[in-house]
């Protein structure tokens, strides 16, 4: 059936775009920080697992286990380090914006370069897990479905921790407004950087995820951050439902597009539902006004 | 230098201030490359540089095919003492630029090599875009530009205009004939009825090699039953390969890069879509290829392909194993490498580095390398083959029928396993 074929397609490939998504709408919506060095982020972490599997056999998801706390605690200290001067001197949001941009461009630079002199610029991928599951006729790989089992996993995770827990209740605080948020007793340069860690973490855990079936190399960092963009924006950005949301709806207009019109339009069609959503909701599905 | 030194201690505290600071910097800049290039004019040797691209989007291709054999050959020549001539070993040094993958970058840097380090020879760049970027001043220079990974149809009209280009591939035309010449051949034999699914990258290399093909296909009457193009990067096959696979074509051709070339071979397997010839283009020699599908690359069908049989070839395959803990892909390389042994074989035999004679020499003379020996045609390598495909592991050469090392076509193609 091409339409079950198209959908559940569709579904997988959702699945990934708001995994990839989702570290960014942390980063970029709640600690403010325009990360332009995210697909790098992503794209080390691709690495380290292809180095873990191929040189100790450690399983991509047991991988998970280190490297998504290793990103964590690297992500914390780049924040502590490298960005708190830039929060401390800026005078607005859009002079952090700025800031933060330029040091993220740079780090995207100092990222790819220790990847490049590590790995060389070949591309990689490596094979792990080589099963197909049937879904109502659908041949499914089995990679794929443990990469969107992932992905509802820590959103419905990270979804709990934002809404039912003391310091998520913080963080979505910081979002709405950072100054206010001091008067009630928040510390917001420990939310802002324990979100941007958060945000260096799941990025990482999507990179793990997508290295088990996407082939890489060190310069593919930027196709990444681009796709993250465009999901964040259209869900919202900092809004967790509308990332998901959003990823979801690109993987189905992909995945519709390429089967019943052709794949030659899927970026089109992309760009031409961004652009809509854009016009009618400059702030995105879930976005404040 | 330490009168230099001196001043700016002096004044270092009080007086110095940036612009002082500055032309105290340039002058000891300029003392210092000066002591350089003097001690290269008294120690004679050959300066060989190329840019290529060592970050962006042309890595990829440029590390695998490209940038090792400049690393072992540099190696080796380092191990000889150099480059023979006139009975003598001159030591050679090697500059290398990252172009970024960028074609204003390649042309800038190929400038710099010419003009700053004025290097003797110029290795090709990466890529059909960046070698196209940089013959008009290699020629106008005239440094001999012995272009292995530019593949176009255009070849003949530059033939014309750049006599100093040197051609080591097909053009894109004569890859994509080659394989619907197969299919011809299995249509004749009654092997295949003719339903082909077609499907490019949408880029130049993709686009070029895929009209080709629509060409020759239509023009041969095949019946072309799904005709699509898919976007630069996309790694999702899946929707695109199931609706290919409910018009339940005989032969599937992709004329795709190398990431999509390995998500289609995957994506193939993970749907059972089992054609009884699979073809997909770039990156299908590559040495991940194989790494990725194991005995699922069997029978897989790609573009141009080097016997690995030859002694010559087994033994340079051998030395890049050794010497990058990975194979050589088995198409490029062995030919990159080939191009170089040619130059220093010219070089050697016209005991100079007057490049106009070195230029003659690669023109006329025949050459012992890696892939045998070779005497170019009008400047062109006329013996590569246009079709390979995966057999026991190793990409072998399978048409035209007179490509060195030709081995006959495995048909139909095994199924997937899963």
């Amino acid at each position: 059936m091409p339409i079950i074929d198209a959908l559940l397609n569709g579904l997988t490939l959702g699945g990934m775009y708001a995994l990839v998504a989702m570290g960014l709408t942390l980063q970029y919506g709640v600690a403010r920080i325009m990360n332009l060095s995210y697909g790098q982020f992503m794209i080390a972490a691709a690495f380290a697992t292809f180095w873990l599997f191929t040189s100790f056999s450690i399983s991509p998801l047991l991988g998970l286990l280190i490297v998504t706390p290793l990103a964590f605690g690297i992500s914390w200290l780049i924040y502590r380090v490298l960005l708190t001067p830039l929060v401390k001197r800026a005078k607005d949001d859009n002079a952090l914006e700025v800031d933060s941009i330029l040091a993220t461009f740079g780090l995207l630079f100092v990222i790819e370069g220790v990847v490049l002199v590590m790995f060389g610029g070949n591309y990689f991928n490596y094979a792990y897990i080589d099963r197909v599951f049937m879904i109502f006729g659908t041949p499914m790989a089995a990679d794929r479905l443990i990469a969107l089992g992932f992905a509802v996993l820590i959103g419905a995770g990270l979804y709990a921790f934002l809404y039912h827990t003391r310091s998520g209740t913080a963080v979505r605080a910081v979002a709405v407004s950072p100054v206010s948020s001091r008067l009630v007793g928040i510390n917001v340069e420990t939310a802002a950087a324990l979100t941007f860690a958060l945000g260096g973490g799941l990025v990482a855990a999507s990179g793990v995820l997508v290295s088990m079936f996407l082939t890489f190399n060190a310069s593919m960092g930027v196709i990444f951050t681009l796709k993250a963009l465009i999901v964040i924006i259209m869900g919202g950005v900092g809004n967790l439902p509308g990332c998901l949301l959003a990823g979801l709806i690109l993987g189905m207009t992909e995945s519709m597009v390429a089967t019943f019109v052709s794949p030659g339009l899927t970026l089109a069609a992309t760009f031409a539902l961004f652009l809509l959503i854009l016009i009618f909701r400059p702030n995105g599905l879930f976005g404040r006004a | 230098m330490v009168a230099i030194t001196k001043k700016f201690i002096i004044n270092g505290d009080n007086g110095m201030n940036r612009r002082q600071f500055g032309t105290a910097l340039a002058t000891s800049l300029a003392l210092l490359t000066a002591g350089v290039s003097g001690q290269a004019l008294a120690q004679e040797e050959i300066r060989i540089g190329y840019a290529i691209s060592k970050t962006g989007p042309y890595t990829g291709g440029a590390s695998t095919t490209v940038i090792p054999n400049y690393e072992m050959w540099e190696a080796e020549l380092k191990e000889a003492g150099g480059i023979t001539i006139n009975g003598r070993k001159v030591p050679v040094r090697f500059i290398a630029y990252d172009d970024r993958s960028n074609s204003e970058e390649v042309v800038r840097a190929v400038e710099r090599l010419i003009n700053q380090d004025k290097v003797d020879f110029i290795l090709p760049p990466w890529g059909t875009a960046m070698n196209l970027a940089v013959a008009p001043i290699l020629d106008r220079h005239g440094y001999p530009h012995l272009a292995t990974t530019m593949i176009s149809d255009r070849i003949p009209q530059l033939r014309e205009r750049w006599a100093n280009q040197f051609y080591f591939v097909l053009t894109s035309s004569q890859y994509a004939v080659g394989i619907v010449e197969v299919l011809e051949k299995l249509r004749a034999d009654g092997k295949i009825k003719g339903d082909v699914a077609i499907v490019n990258v949408a880029d130049q290399f993709g686009v070029e090699l895929s009209n080709a093909a629509r060409a020759r296909l239509k023009e041969s009457k095949f019946n072309v039953v799904y005709d699509q193009s898919y976007p630069l990067g996309q790694q999702d096959m899946q929707s695109m390969l199931n609706e290919i696979r409910r018009r339940n074509p005989e032969v599937f051709l992709a004329f795709s890069y190398p990431p999509d070339t390995l998500a289609i071979n995957d994506q193939a397997k993970t749907l059972g879509f089992n054609p009884k010839l699979f073809y997909t283009s770039v990156g299908t020699v590559f040495p991940i290829f194989k790494q990725r599908m194991g005995d699922n690359a069997e029978g897989v069908m790609g573009f141009g392909g080097v016997s690995a049989e030859l002694p010559v070839t087994a033994a340079y395959r051998e030395r890049h194993l050794k010497m990058f803990d990975k194979e050589a892909d088995f198409n490029g390389s062995a030919v990159t490498y080939a191009t170089l042994q040619m130059l220093q074989q010219a070089i050697e035999r016209t005991n100079s580095i007057d490049r106009a004679k070195v230029s003659a020499e690669i023109r006329d003379g025949s050459f012992e390398t890696v892939l045998g020996p070779i005497k170019l045609q009008n400047r062109m390598w006329v013996e590569a083959s246009s079709v390979g495909q995966w057999q026991d592991g190793k990409f072998q050469p399978v048409h035209p029928a007179d490509a060195i090392g030709v081995k006959p076509l495995n048909f139909p193609k095994p199924e997937w396993k899963n």
